[in-house]
């Protein structure tokens, strides 16, 4: 077992874990931040984005004890202090950008990750951005206007 | 003028808030004190004789509890087949048993043999790989024509031929239609494979089984779109627990596009664990057994023949088929090919004489069941092709043919030669629509433009029909189901007047907590915050069917309106009182009861009050409270119908499509909040397009499956999809029902998939290809291509 | 997935030294490896980030080279722009989410068939260094799966000799979005080099006939003439090797034609 810390959300959270435990598995186990979702096992489907550092990454397929010392944010670190939605959060209600909510939490990681880093994407650079996410309900178009219309804001 | 609230209204979503803040609550967030996790062990071979399972070494491996085999139950019932369905002479259909675990036999890679239960998960696929099974390889049953042909290797030993049913509808228009063919001047002919595809929810399967030895009671957490109907299966045919010591709660659920209508083994084995170890017993699939265990959709070949005159009058038309149902029958898997594909295959046309044959085969391959649309999308895109086809063949335009031989708004009802009655529609209306919102009259021009890149440019249309609303019970008891298909409904109105809606219906993405809780605050003129829906625990909810085949607002949504219409029936009698008026002259509207020609009223919260503090009430003539549940069975099916329209751009290089734009113009009668259906015909049309382009469920011969992950299992990703453009202005209200709603879940499924295939055979067809099958890969278009060449 | 040891070092000795542990594996950015734990498909005693190690980070230009650190996440490459068609290939990797973690030793020392970078670094007629030795790309490559590199050796840095005019052109895999066939060009002084990933058993490798021809005439034209074996080409359910020889011919000559 290692000893790891580091800061989830702004909060500074330390746990004892395994060499196999998966970033993914101390969030939801050890942190119990549930909402950051489990979908496939092959690193494709993008349900259990979250940033470390400051860059989205797969929660399932990077080892907890690579993010010792790092600065992590999940789903759970998103709203605004006050408990409301964040732009991005609130645009996706806005424009329906979900159905079963299950891909969203990774969906909306991508999303903040994209807008960080490109504050005026075009139609193209979003899908793009999110061909690592998948949704089977919305069939994207909802989510991608939700993108824009948080990018608008963003300014 | 769009509303803000209420029927009509695009009201935000309120469960949005628990789902964008990681506060959703899926089986797999939940975790209780002292769980154990359950473990399955799956065949890894097609089919196979369990000759032995040693469990000795992994009994003693660290953490294990308990491990299961099909020994332990075989004392227990098997999970039957919902429907029952007649042979073409009547017999009825062939119906082994589907075992909580493999007994005997392993029929399918997944086939779970054994369960470990374990304190951690990775201590029990730790002893699961020192499980000891001694399994008799057999040769693999995967093609279906060979299943038929070959006697000798059968998937279930007393099953003769692997033929589950031979089924024809309607049997007595047989020789009529064989006639008419024989005697047609032209006759179009199309063979064609509806590919098999994995549902591929997002949130895979998960259980957790607890039992409370103090009171013997049972609870299951499960990943359900119908939880009554699960307690039913599991109480009364698998396990034999008394319906009422069994509770399941379906929690917010990641998806279920049919997959997880079923009742599957891995629900029995937590709570029969449960109740061994006293203890909660989880289960979470991973991606991999998902593909592997749960129930796929399609996989049809299919014969169509379209008899027409030479003016292009429709005269007949006759299917073939051969449906898999894989290894066992689940729960809707008879009545998937048959009572949702036969009973279509007129689709919007006045077509006299139709005749539909479906043999359904067993397979070494996992189940196959309703997927998204179960049996529309196979009779529309076998229907929408063959008229594409036939019309290249006739010289007439393919939007012509259609509307030659669309049945007219002044036909319905209109009784098809398959035994449904369409109560209304307007099919040339959506066809209009679909031209002005895809612009079909510039599509010369776009042409020009992508051939001037070097692509190829196609346009496809198709127009659908669908029977939705599932179903008039006496005419499904008829047709072979063991269940009803009615809905219920509770509404349960507060001291205060704010309102909990019981429903039977589950939402799992169709935003059922916003869109039901429209139509009560409508009907009672109170916002709609003040009503919330409660769904998905049978401990809480009336007796009804769950969520599938578009049901739910046409059904479920019906029934809350009579709960609703009972509510306020009772309260005007209290209103009548508490206002010294008679009942018929008190009249409720915005939240006020009044009295007619008079300026007396009372607002709905005071009568609310006085129900649960009933100091000046009525009490000789009605009881206190205010609390009404309605149970609705609806009369006929609902006949959502649209048209469709896909452009592609093909690269002949390479075979690669690229859907360069997509239109729906959808009839879904009326609408309650437009941006749920916009949202639910993109995500149709999205798993459409998927199914013509890009997925494809294969195995091998040796009934490995080849696209086991997302690595090979090609989901439509946001860059493979167009934006849509979407329409449901084409309203001719369901007739039956009192929402005048027909169903939008399924319809974007339907429609898109010959939409996209006609494009892409219009992209080519100057080449010579007049057919390809789906999903059309690069590889397959290309190879198209060269073959025409 | 098994449990195993983890060690994080910071300097490429101790890494290995970490490494020289029975069944210990290095572990890169994980996107493939961690993945294939998961599934029980490997079971190491010890994984050795290599992700600690400030010396094999980061990209730097000098005389027409270009030095990637072999622990250099996709993102960082894409990022740079000393060789734009080396930063587009690694620009299109996988996933924004892929790229931010795996890592160019990763991706070299894997040697996936049908993965991007190999195409490169054999195109581009790349030096794999490592803590040993430094090896041609031409040396190592060595079937799929397979390279030059001994047991606990780790790539440490790759040199990248920046091409005349280069481009890489894949077709991805429908479902994967690994290369079904990918071809890189690059036109050197020393001449033309074009290297197929994604179609062959035998892994990435050279096209000779198309870089004699490009060498005679380096436009798409050039091509017509030739044609490529479908022997030995990957056949699967997204493609025939018939399929993938067609393909192998018809990125060629984009790559060329975009070069």
């Amino acid at each position: 077992m290692s000893s790891i810390t580091m800061t989830v959300n702004g909060k500074t959270v330390s746990g004892e874990v395994e060499g196999r435990t998966l970033l993914s598995q101390f969030l939801r186990d050890d942190l119990k931040l549930t909402g950051t979702h489990i979908g496939c096992d092959t690193s494709q489907c993008g349900s259990c984005t979250v940033h470390v550092n400051g860059n989205a990454i797969k929660g399932c397929t990077m080892l907890a004890v690579e993010a010792d010392g790092a600065d992590v944010r999940t789903i759970e670190g998103m709203a605004n202090d006050d408990g409301s939605l964040g732009i991005i959060q609130a645009a996706f209600q806005e424009h329906h950008g979900l159905q079963c909510g299950f891909c969203t939490p990774g969906m909306v990681m991508a999303a903040a990750d994209l807008l960080e880093h490109n504050a005026n994407p075009s139609e193209v650079e979003i899908r793009k951005h999110l061909s690592g996410n998948i949704c089977r309900c919305t069939g994207y178009h909802n989510i991608i206007k939700s993108i824009q219309a948080a990018a608008a804001q963003l300014g | 003028m769009p509303k803000d609230s209420g029927i009509g209204a695009s009201s935000k979503r309120r469960e949005d808030v628990r789902y964008l803040t990681g506060r959703g609550q899926y089986t797999d967030d939940i975790n209780s004190h002292n769980q154990t996790y359950a473990y399955f062990v799956r065949s890894d071979v097609a089919h196979g004789k369990i000759n032995s399972i040693d469990t000795s070494e992994a009994e003693g491996m660290p953490g294990v509890l308990a491990i299961f085999t099909g020994d332990d139950f075989t004392e227990v019932g098997g999970n039957p087949a919902g429907w029952l369905i007649n042979n073409r002479d009547g017999t009825p259909m062939k119906e082994p048993k589907r075992p909580v675990l493999a007994h005997g036999k392993v029929r399918h890679v997944g086939d779970a043999y054994a369960a470990v239960i374990a304190e951690t998960y990775e201590q029990a696929v730790d002893a699961a790989e020192v499980i000891d099974a001694d399994i008799e390889e057999l040769p693999a049953i995967i093609d279906m024509a060979d299943a038929l042909a070959n006697s000798d290797n059968r998937v279930h030993d007393e099953i003769d031929d692997n033929l589950c049913f031979d089924w024809g509808w309607i049997e007595d228009n047989r020789e009529t239609v064989d006639q008419a063919i024989k005697n047609a001047p032209h006759v179009t002919t199309l063979e064609l494979i509806n590919n098999r595809l994995v549902p591929n929810a997002m949130e895979a399967r998960a259980s957790i089984g607890d039992y409370d030895p103090g009171t013997g009671d049972y609870k299951l957490t499960t990943t359900s779109q119908n939880p009554h109907l699960t307690k039913l299966l599991i109480a009364v045919f698998v396990m034999g627990i008394p319906e009422h010591k069994l509770t399941v709660i379906a929690p917010d659920v990641g998806g279920g596009f049919g997959s997880k209508i079923y009742h599957y083994g891995e629900e029995a084995l937590v709570l029969a664990a449960a109740k061994k170890l006293g203890r909660p017993v989880k289960w979470a699939a991973t991606r991999s057994e998902a593909f592997v265990s749960d129930a796929h959709g399609r996989d049809h070949v299919t014969k169509i023949e379209l008899a027409t005159e030479l003016d292009g009058t429709f005269i007949a038309i006759r299917t073939d088929t051969l449906a898999n149902v894989g290894a066992y029958l689940s729960n809707f898997s008879t009545a998937t090919p048959t009572f949702l594909h036969g009973t279509l295959m007129a689709g919007n046309y006045t077509v006299p004489n139709v005749y539909v044959n479906v043999k359904t085969v067993f397979t070494n391959t996992a189940p196959v069941d309703a997927y998204r649309g179960a049996g529309r999308p196979e009779a529309s895109f076998s229907i929408e092709r063959v008229v594409d086809k036939c019309a290249r063949e006739l010289g007439i335009d393919a939007v012509e043919l259609r509307r030659k031989n669309f049945i007219q708004p002044d036909q319905f009802p209109y009784t098809t030669p398959v035994a449904l009655v369409y109560d209304t529609g307007d099919y040339d209306a959506t066809m209009d629509k679909l031209h002005e919102i895809a612009d079909i009259a510039g599509f010369e021009a776009r042409k020009a433009e992508s051939s001037a890149r070097g692509k190829r440019r196609g346009l496809g249309i198709a127009h659908y029909i669908e029977a939705c609303g599932i179903a008039p019970s006496n005419l499904v008891g008829q047709l072979g189901s063991r269940v009803g298909l009615y809905d219920a409904a509770t509404v349960r109105v507060s001291p205060t007047g704010t309102i909990s809606v019981m429903v039977g219906a589950h939402s799992h993405g169709q935003g059922h907590e916003t869109s039901f809780a429209q139509v009560v605050a409508d009907m009672l003129g109170i916002p709609e915050e003040n009503v919330d829906i409660v769904h998905g625990d049978t401990s809480k909810i009336p007796f009804g069917m769950g969520t599938y085949g578009s049901r739910s607002l046409a059904v479920c949504g019906s029934a809350v309106v009579k709960a609703t219409d009972k509510v306020v029936a009772k309260a005007k009698k209290i209103a009548a009182h508490l206002l010294e008026a008679g009942e018929g002259d008190i009249e409720f509207s915005d939240g006020q009861f009044s009295v007619a020609g008079t300026d007396k009223s009372i607002a709905w919260g005071d009568v609310t009050l006085a129900a649960y503090i009933p100091h000046n009430y009525p009490l000789e003539e009605i009881e206190p409270g205010l609390e009404e549940t309605a149970f609705y069975d609806p009369a006929n099916f609902t006949y959502p119908s649209g048209a469709y329209c896909c452009e592609v751009e093909v690269d002949e290089d390479t075979g690669k499509v690229d859907v360069m734009s997509f239109a729906a113009a959808d009839d879904f009668g009326n609408v309650i909040n437009p941006m749920i259906v916009e949202g639910q015909v993109h995500g149709g049309v999205a798993q459409g397009i998927g199914q013509a382009l890009l997925e494809n469920c294969v195995y091998d011969s040796e009934g490995q499956l080849l696209s086991g992950s997302y690595m090979d299992y090609a989901m439509p990703r946001a860059d493979d999809l167009p934006n849509y453009t979407v329409d449901h202005s084409c309203v001719t209200p369901c007739t039956h029902n009192p929402l005048g709603v027909k169903g939008c879940g399924e319809a974007g499924a339907i429609g898109s998939p010959p939409a996209v295939i006609n494009a892409v055979v219009d992209a080519l067809s100057d080449l010579g290809v007049t057919h390809i099958d789906m999903p059309a890969s690069p590889a397959r278009v290309w190879a198209a291509i060269q073959a025409a060449k | 997935m098994y449990n195993f040891d983890f060690e994080k070092p910071s300097t490429v000795a101790d890494a290995v030294t970490a490494l020289a542990s029975e069944d210990a594996l290095a572990l890169g950015g994980g996107q493939t490896l961690i993945p294939t734990i998961k599934q029980r498909l490997a079971a190491p005693s010890k994984l050795v980030s290599l992700s600690g190690i400030s010396e094999m980070q980061g990209v730097s230009a000098s005389g027409g080279s270009l030095h990637i650190g072999g622990a250099t996440i996709h993102a960082d490459v894409a990022a740079d722009s000393h060789y734009p068609a080396l930063s587009a290939l690694a620009g299109n990797i996988g996933d924004p989410a892929v790229r931010n973690r795996g890592t160019i030793g990763g991706s070299l020392a894997n040697n996936d068939p049908s993965s991007d970078y190999p195409a490169a670094a054999l195109a581009s007629g790349a030096t794999i260094n490592t803590n040993a030795r430094s090896i041609a790309a031409d040396d190592f490559f060595q079937g799929i799966f397979e390279t030059a590199l001994d047991e606990g050796e780790i790539i440490t840095s790759v040199d990248f000799p920046v091409p005349d005019a280069a481009c890489y052109k894949k077709f991805e895999q429908p479902a994967s979005r690994f290369a079904l066939v990918g071809v890189f060009v690059a036109k050197t002084a020393g001449g033309v080099r074009v290297a197929v990933t994604g179609a062959s058993e035998e892994g990435v490798h050279r096209w000779t006939a198309a870089e004699d021809a490009l060498n005679a005439n380096f436009s798409a034209d050039a091509l017509d003439g030739l044609s490529v074996s479908s022997e030995n080409l990957i056949g699967d359910l997204h493609g025939t090797p018939e399929y993938r020889a067609h393909l192998v011919k018809v990125l060629t000559a984009r790559s060329v034609s975009d070069c």
